[in-house]
This record gives structure tokens, C-alpha cells and sequence, in this order.
């Protein structure tokens, strides 16, 4: 038996996906242009599937920020902080975020992975419950299964659901923490959380919020669905990541628990691996001053949201719930949705393909995410070529012809 | 939009129609119930001895989805590690039946 024979199946799966010709896990932005455009096989296209939600990858101030930094203190810091310490930078971006959500701490990862795997895994173990979302993200199920607490899953965005989870576990000791998603990375819909919070108040359990893709996007000042949904206070814990909205790589945590602090001691995710470079954080300092200065780059993502979830649904397409920023187009099966995958990308569109097993329920989807510096124009073309794609593979019914004379 | 006090009502009610011990028939006919979609061909009769991932076309999030179903069902809450050692049938059935036994 050799070491790769049980993963068979996928395999089998994989060589499906590279029929079509194009393999999307492993495509190659020959060049990559500006937020919304890249050079792939060759070819110019739109990319409308990198969660550059305010296009700040190549915002000047940002750049600059991110350049004077290296000319300043080089390109890394080789060693965790622990073992390295920390550059007063990163001190800064910690309480900078601290601020911007109105907590008194926060922990900086050097990725949103390592930010929930750490913090999840660390705050519960024996004789702890751990109650996560069906649909959470593999960084959160990754954490499952470095803590020792008891997990257990409620229906995706039923707070009814984690009400019977919490209820079942009676008054056994042990702290009870609960994990949501601002917005959830493949549909893009929002969780109930005023609902959740008012459940997680009756049972006095902890709440932890993931607002990757939340940040910036929701809330009238940016900070998430937490804001949105006026329950800042109420959340224990909330984590993001800087790679989508602030254009750069890392993760955090937030807090206002005095004893916050004792993470980094105790968090494997975050003692053991290399700390963000001075670049990064600069970059990051940068876009979050962006972020506050400028809420007009939600106002034109919210726009777009709506261009493309609206053109989408005139056409008839299946989409995910609510509008949001992550557009997900549901596609019959797997093949079809590579298929249709790769007939955007010949006509110039780049979007992401999301397929089983890392989908919910087995779907299949395109999966598209809006940018606030995406044109309209741009995004009527995207949905023009979706259409056309759409009617030629039969996912679409065909368009209505004037009716002939009869047989 | 349902409101928390809503839900409460909601589970009060499920929970008394959950509130018996259920006898090892019932378990067992929910577990073929739920997994009888999965099956490669509509001749297969589920056993005991099904093994769950192997003799079905299932994978490990559509078992963790049925799991969810039964929870539900009964009233108990199954932790994912426990999950993850249940192979056969049987061995789901015990489970459910040995946590509402403690419920």
C-alpha cells in the first residue's frame, strides 16, 4: 500500500477536473495587472474571484507605506516573537486594530489560518464544548482537532439548532464557546447574529466571530457584522484577516478579556512560526487608515454587489441567499461548473470554482467576489458572458423565441 | 425575523416529543431512514453491519449532515470525535442508544 492510495478518490476526482483542459487549483496569473485584471494564458482578463474587496493591493499609499518599511527595517523578521521579539510595528498594528473595534486587545497572526486554528484550539480543552457552524471554514475545523474540548456542529445559520446543542448539554461544568462567520466564504450570506448572541446569552456561552470577509465590507464603520448587527459588546472574541479588504496577508484576534494576553504563551500558531515582516504590517497600518478615511469604497462595493447578484437573478440564475460581497452561482454538478469555470476564463473572466468536498451540501459553484473599484461596465460584461455561457451549456433556459406557426 | 423567545418555544416543543427513551427498532429504523438516498443501488438492504463510509456513497460531511438529522431526532448530541470512530451501522445505533439513555 503506498502513502498517496488513499487519496484515490480524489485522484480520480482530480484527473475529472483536468479533462476540461485547465485545472483550476493550479491556475497561473502570468501577470497580475491591477485589482480587477491579470494576464492569464496570455490573455487579458477580468478577475472577479480574489477577494480584493477595496482593491487596496495597489492602493499608492498603501505600496509606499509597505516600500519605506523594508528601506527601513528589511524584508523579514526570521523568528516568531517570542523567540525574536517583537518590532514596536507590530505593537502598533495591535493597537491599532484594538482601537478600531473599541477592545482593549489584540493578537496579530501571520495568517487569518493561524489566527482561528490558535485562538479556537486555545481557549477551550477538557471538559470544554466547542459549537461550530456546519459551514465554517477549514481553519476552524482544523482547530477542532487540536483542542481536547467536546465539539459539536449545529445547522448552518440556525440559531434554533445551536439553542438545542447548548440545551442537550445541560449543566454540566465547562465553558461553552460558539463559533460564527460574519459571512461565509462560499455563499456569501450573513449569520443571524443578534439571534445567535441572544442564545449564547441564555445558556452563558462565549461568542467568537470570524470576520474575514466581513471586515470593511459590513457595518457603518467597517468593523464586521458585529457592528452591523450592534452586538460588538457581546462578542467575546473576533477574528479577521488582513489578506481580503486590507490587501496584504495576516490575521488577529481582538478581545476585552484581561487575560487576553496569556494566548501568546500558550498559542502554538502564534509562538511557533515567523512573525508578519515589517512590510506587511506597514502595508496593513496603512489600509486600515484607508479603510476609516474612505467609506465610500464600501458604499461602490455594496453597488456592485448589487449589479451583479441583480443581473445575475434577472437571468435565472440560482445564487446564494442575501446579496453580499462573495457571489456564489450554483451549478448543476462538478463537471459542469468546471466547465463553465473554463469557459469564463476563455472569454476573459477570471472567477473562483468551488467544488465537493470543500463546498456545503456537495453543491457546486462559481464563485465570484466584487471589488469596489470593479466598473459597472465591467461587471455587465461579466454578466453578458455568464448568460452566454449559461443558455449554451443548459443551465439557462434558452432565450424565448418569437413562437412559429404551428406544427 | 424569528425572535429568540420564538426559538425557545420552538425547542420546548421538540423536546417533548423526544422525551422517551427510544427502543433499538426505532433508532435502527431512523439510521435507514436517513441513509437509504446513499445507497449505490435500491436493492442494498442497510444492516447492522453496513459499513457507513464504505458500503455506502456518503462522504464524511454528508455523514456529519445525517448525524445532525438524527441528533435532532433524538435529542442527544453525538461530538465530532465520537464521530469519527463510528464505522458500522451498529456502532451509530449504540451510540444514540447509550446517550439517551444518560439524556
Amino acid at each position: 500500500m503506498g502513502l498517496f492510495d488513499r487519496h484515490a478518490g480524489l485522484l480520480d476526482a482530480y484527473r475529472d477536473v483536468r479533462t476540461t483542459g485547465a485545472d483550476p487549483f493550479q491556475i497561473r496569473m502570468e501577470r497580475v495587472l491591477s485589482p480587477t485584471e491579470a494576464i492569464i494564458n496570455g490573455k487579458k482578463c477580468l478577475t472577479v474571484g480574489t477577494n480584493n474587496y477595496f482593491g487596496l493591493t495597489f492602493d499608492p499609499s498603501c505600496m509606499e507605506a509597505a516600500i519605506e518599511a523594508i528601506r527601513a527595517e528589511g524584508t523579514g523578521t526570521t523568528g516568531s516573537r517570542i523567540a525574536n521579539g517583537s518590532y514596536s510595528e507590530h505593537v502598533a498594528l495591535e493597537r491599532e486594530i484594538a482601537e478600531f473595534y473599541g477592545k482593549k486587545h489584540c493578537m496579530v497572526f501571520t495568517t487569518g489560518y493561524q489566527a482561528n486554528l490558535g485562538v479556537i484550539s486555545t481557549l477551550v480543552g477538557a471538559e470544554d464544548f466547542l459549537l461550530i457552524d456546519a459551514d465554517s471554514h477549514a481553519s476552524i475545523y482544523d482547530a477542532c482537532k487540536q483542542t481536547q474540548a467536546e465539539v459539536v456542529r449545529f445547522k448552518h445559520n440556525d440559531p434554533s439548532s445551536l439553542d438545542a446543542r447548548l440545551r442537550r448539554i445541560g449543566d454540566k461544568p465547562g465553558n461553552r464557546l460558539v463559533v460564527l462567520e460574519g459571512i461565509y466564504s462560499m455563499l456569501g450570506d450573513s449569520a443571524p447574529l443578534k439571534e445567535f448572541v441572544d442564545v449564547c446569552k441564555k445558556y452563558g456561552a462565549y461568542v467568537l466571530v470570524d470576520e474575514a470577509h466581513a471586515l470593511g465590507a459590513l457595518g457603518e464603520h467597517g468593523r464586521g457584522l458585529c457592528e452591523a448587527a450592534g452586538v460588538l459588546d457581546d462578542c467575546h472574541f473576533i477574528v479577521g484577516t488582513f489578506s481580503k479588504t486590507l490587501g496584504a496577508i495576516g490575521g488577529y484576534c481582538v478581545s476585552n478579556d484581561p487575560d487576553f494576553d496569556i494566548l501568546r504563551v500558550t498559542t502554538r500558531a502564534y509562538m511557533f512560526t515567523a512573525s508578519l515582516p515589517p512590510s506587511i504590517v506597514a502595508s496593513v497600518r496603512q489600509a486600515l487608515r484607508v479603510v476609516k478615511a474612505r467609506p465610500e469604497l464600501r458604499k461602490q462595493l455594496w453597488d456592485n454587489v448589487h449589479t451583479l447578484y441583480d443581473g445575475l437573478v434577472a437571468q435565472g440564475f440560482k445564487l446564494g441567499p442575501e446579496y453580499g460581497p462573495v457571489v456564489g452561482v450554483h451549478l448543476p454538478d462538478r463537471m459542469t461548473a468546471i466547465g463553465f469555470w473554463r469557459a469564463m476564463l476563455d472569454a476573459g473572466i477570471y472567477v473562483n470554482v468551488a467544488v465537493p468536498p470543500a463546498t456545503p451540501n456537495g453543491v457546486s459553484l462559481l464563485r465570484c467576489s466584487l471589488c469596489a473599484v470593479h466598473t459597472k461596465e465591467q461587471l455587465e460584461h461579466v454578466i453578458e458572458v455568464m448568460t452566454g455561457i449559461g443558455r449554451q451549456m443548459g443551465v439557462l433556459a434558452p432565450k424565448l423565441k418569437v413562437v412559429g406557426s404551428g406544427r | 425575523m424569528r425572535t429568540a423567545q420564538n426559538l425557545i418555544v420552538e425547542n420546548d416543543d421538540a423536546a417533548v416529543l423526544l422525551r422517551r427513551v427510544p427502543t433499538r427498532g426505532e433508532v435502527m429504523a431512523e439510521i435507514v431512514t436517513q441513509l437509504a438516498s446513499f445507497r449505490t443501488d435500491e436493492s442494498y438492504v442497510i444492516r447492522g453491519g453496513t459499513v457507513i463510509t464504505k458500503d455506502l456513497v456518503i462522504d464524511s460531511l454528508a455523514v456529519m449532515d445525517m448525524i445532525m438529522e438524527l441528533e435532532d431526532r433524538f435529542d442527544v448530541s453525538i461530538p465530532m470525535n465520537v464521530v469519527a470512530e463510528i464505522q458500522t451501522v451498529d456502532e451509530l445505533a449504540e451510540t444514540i442508544l447509550k446517550l439517551t439513555a444518560r439524556r
